[in-house]
């Protein structure tokens, strides 16, 4: 008994390991390239060779030559994405439990819209986009990359939130209303407080989307003013024009995975799981 | 406190099916109605539409003689336990009690919400729970915590919605007591919805019987056992139910399967006309004819049958004698067995014979059927040829008796109740009904210590507390007073 309960603990641990190995040797490799200097770019060693680990490539970015172009494609980037997650996850929120609480014509309709909306390859928008925004003014503002954000976001956060606004008991919004609560203040005060963890989860998802996102980021900018930092990356340019800037961009993507990191590490503990258990019989 | 009248209620869905169908009953204040059928009945959907959570299609729904049909369920002040509890589990369990006197902003001080709140944990023994969440308690205690949010506020009617089928037994039997005499105490006008025979006979001033959105009869529970009014009612109510045989009358006589049996002829006269009549016997009527005295032999008849088996409880037992009906009968049984949720069983006849009887299965018995308590039914409308009207009123007539006797009796000299030295769940049950027996009397006050005390404290609200909200202890004294 207790011989098959270590290995399958040893078990475990080797798959465990594995995955790991898997999924951060990209990401160690990355951190690894960002400390080399330009000279050590081609050594073909994962680690920066003997004593010539330098923090050149982070000064460059961020008080360096291409600071201009990094930073303000930072700002842009928070900016954008915090703004189209908040609108997206505010809409999706209504939405979502309309969907899950009332019955109503076209419910299906937009289930299945947002579906569609959310599998149409973005590459396949990019160019008529281009030539819209151009025309009406929108191309290289925060709103022309908010807008076709949204189009990513909202979908998956309708279709999240649903399904989390499913769980809940809806017991609990009536008992709320015999108890003397109107219809807003059952939703306030039964509701929000259990769909927390779901909109904050949903939230985390919209962010990364936006945040990740490269295509519309550079066919929809041309200055600094909307650049996001995905498509100011593939602006940067090495020391010389016979430098490669793979330093740099690996300095600015190390910079870049920070917020994600913070964000998951920072939202992980309002992602109670069970927090809806105990409402009803378990 | 108030009472609630139904006239004429009906509630359809978008498709036009009648969930409930033409239902009026009127509820008195302080009495304790259950809503009781088959699933699918409509006795959920009639009690969320006098809570307003269902819209009324048909008919007024008027409480202490104001219609209330287009009412929120928030301006209507009752209070409802649903079947899951519903708590609020980012709550503690102050908060859940507490929480329909926070949405009553204004009205209650932050001292006079802790001192409701402490008052009604007390009465449900919660208090050593108050800061802990729902996640962390037990079926039961969660169950009591549904019911301090109904009590902490003055509510004029409590509603129930099945609220003990998700506890076990013993649990279910325990708190069964402790919400019947929680609602002689306040003395509130309560709707209780429930499937559960037990829970329907032994908690209701009048059971309410509903079938497909219709109701069939509304009467005190030994009225319905004694003198139901169609075959459903008769069928539905009892455990084991009533044995249906069918049966053509010749003069006194009824030719059945078991025999010929030899009925009092007033009864037999109000089956005259009738080719054919179904029998309704209640197990209890038949007995083992060796161990039948002398003096009641003659009441009855006594037919021989062969059991197929019996089963033995210690303080009865039961008998089982299959028949094979006609076609046309038997299709009636089954639809009668499909009605009442119950599978479509090969007909038999349920005996319940004396623990001491020496009848086994296999083998030729004599059986003696007590024939003055037989109904008879027409097959065809289901209707009770033999119901005795008068009494079975003066049946429901006792039950409302005692019903003003024991809210008279509950509130005046056993308010105090919560016996804080005992644990809620290992109380045993012995205690707590010497416990009412001693209370009518007026002695237990020194004998369960903690008691005397509470109830001090809170029959003082009701004398001092000039609040709209008083304690619990203060509606109970408006209402006797009145």
């Amino acid at each position: 008994m207790t011989e098959k309960k270590t290995k399958n603990k040893v078990l475990w641990v080797v798959v465990g390991a594995l995955v790991l190995l898997y999924a951060l040797f990209p990401v160690a490799s990355i951190l690894a390239t960002s400390f080399k200097a330009p000279s050590d770019l081609t050594s073909g060693k994962f680690l920066p060779t003997g004593g010539t680990a330098t923090t050149s490539n982070y000064e460059q970015i961020l008080v360096g030559d291409a600071q201009e172009l990094f930073l303000s494609s930072l700002r842009n980037s928070i900016g954008i994405s915090l703004i189209a997650t908040f609108i997206a996850v505010v809409l999706a929120t209504l939405c979502a439990y309309a969907i899950a609480r009332l019955d109503f014509p076209g419910k299906k309709l937009i289930l299945t819209t947002a579906l569609a909306v959310s599998i149409f390859p973005v590459i396949s928008i990019v160019t008529p986009l281009f030539n819209l925004w151009r025309t009406i003014g929108l191309y290289d503002t925060w709103l022309g990359l908010i807008i076709p954000y949204l189009s990513l976001t909202l979908p998956i956060s309708i279709w999240t939130l649903a399904a989390f606004f499913r769980q809940i008991p809806w017991e609990l919004e009536q008992a709320a209303q015999v108890d003397g609560a109107t219809t807003w203040q059952a939703f306030r005060k039964a509701i929000v407080p259990l769909a927390a963890p779901g909109v904050f989860t949903t939230a985390i998802i919209a962010f990364f989307i936006a945040w990740n996102d490269f295509v519309y980021g550079i066919s929809l900018t041309s200055t600094e003013a909307a650049r996001p930092v995905p498509a100011a990356l593939a602006f940067f340019t090495g020391a010389s024009q016979f430098e490669a800037p793979t330093g740099a961009i690996s300095a600015a993507a190390i910079i870049v995975t920070i917020p994600i990191v913070l964000l998951v590490l920072l939202f992980q503990r309002q992602i109670v799981s069970g927090l809806t258990s105990g409402a009803v019989k378990g | 406190m108030a009472s609630i009248t139904l006239n004429n209620l009906v509630k359809k869905y978008g498709d036009g099916f009648p969930a409930v169908n033409d239902i009026s009953i009127d509820i008195a204040d302080g009495e304790f109605i259950i809503l009781v059928g088959p699933s699918g009945c409509g006795k959920s959907t009639l009690l969320r539409m006098i809570v307003g959570l269902e819209d009324i299609t048909d008919g007024d729904l008027l409480i202490d003689g104001k219609r209330v049909n287009d009412k929120a369920p928030r301006e209507r002040n009752l209070a409802m336990v649903f079947q899951n509890y519903a708590l609020y589990p980012h709550l503690t369990v102050y908060e859940n009690i507490a929480f329909p006197l926070r949405l009553a902003k204004g009205k209650h001080s932050e001292e006079q919400v802790t001192k409701l709140v402490t008052e009604a944990a007390a009465t449900l023994e919660l208090t050593d729970h108050l800061q802990r969440k729902p996640a962390n308690l037990s079926g039961g205690q969660r169950q009591r915590v549904a019911m301090g949010r109904a009590i902490v506020r003055q509510a004029d009617a409590f509603l129930f919605d099945e609220p003990l089928s998700n506890l076990d037994a013993k649990l279910r039997g325990q708190m069964r007591s402790e919400i019947s005499q929680m609602q002689r105490r306040l003395g509130v006008t309560s709707v209780y919805v429930t499937h559960d025979q037990t829970e329907a006979m032994t908690l209701g001033d009048r059971v309410a019987v509903l079938k497909k959105g219709e109701l069939q009869q509304i009467a005190s529970p030994r009225e319905l056992y004694e003198q139901p009014g169609n075959l459903f009612v008769a069928g539905f109510i009892g455990s084991p139910s009533m044995n249906f045989l069918p049966a053509t009358v010749e003069g006194n006589i009824l030719k059945t399967v078991l025999g010929d049996l030899a009925v009092p002829p007033e009864k037999a006269a109000k089956a005259a006309g009738k080719k054919v009549v179904l029998v309704g016997v209640r197990p209890e009527f038949f007995e083992d004819a060796k161990l039948v005295e002398e003096s009641k032999r003659g009441h009855g008849s006594t037919f021989t049958a062969t059991l197929t088996h019996t089963e033995w409880l210690g303080n009865e037992q039961y008998g089982y004698i299959t028949f094979d009906p006609a076609p046309e009968v038997r299709e009636l049984l089954d639809n009668l067995a499909r009605d009442m949720d119950a599978d479509e069983l090969r007909p038999q006849i349920v005996v319940t014979l004396d623990a001491a009887s020496r009848i086994r299965g296999g083998r030729e018995a004599e059986i003696w059927l007590d024939t003055r308590k037989l109904h008879l039914f027409d097959p065809e409308t289901g209707e009770n040829l033999t119901r005795d009207a008068a009494a079975g009123a003066a049946l429901t007539e006792e039950a409302n008796e005692e019903r003003a006797e024991e809210i008279a009796s509950a509130q005046g000299t056993s308010v105090h109740h919560a016996d804080g030295s005992m644990n809620g769940n290992e109380r045993p049950q012995d205690t707590r009904g010497a416990q009412e027996t001693t209370g009518g009397a007026g002695s237990t006050g020194g004998a369960t210590g903690g008691a005397g005390s509470t109830g001090g404290t809170t029959g003082g609200a009701g004398s001092t507390d000039a609040s709209p909200g008083g304690s619990t202890a203060a509606g109970g004294g408006k209402h006797t007073a009145t």
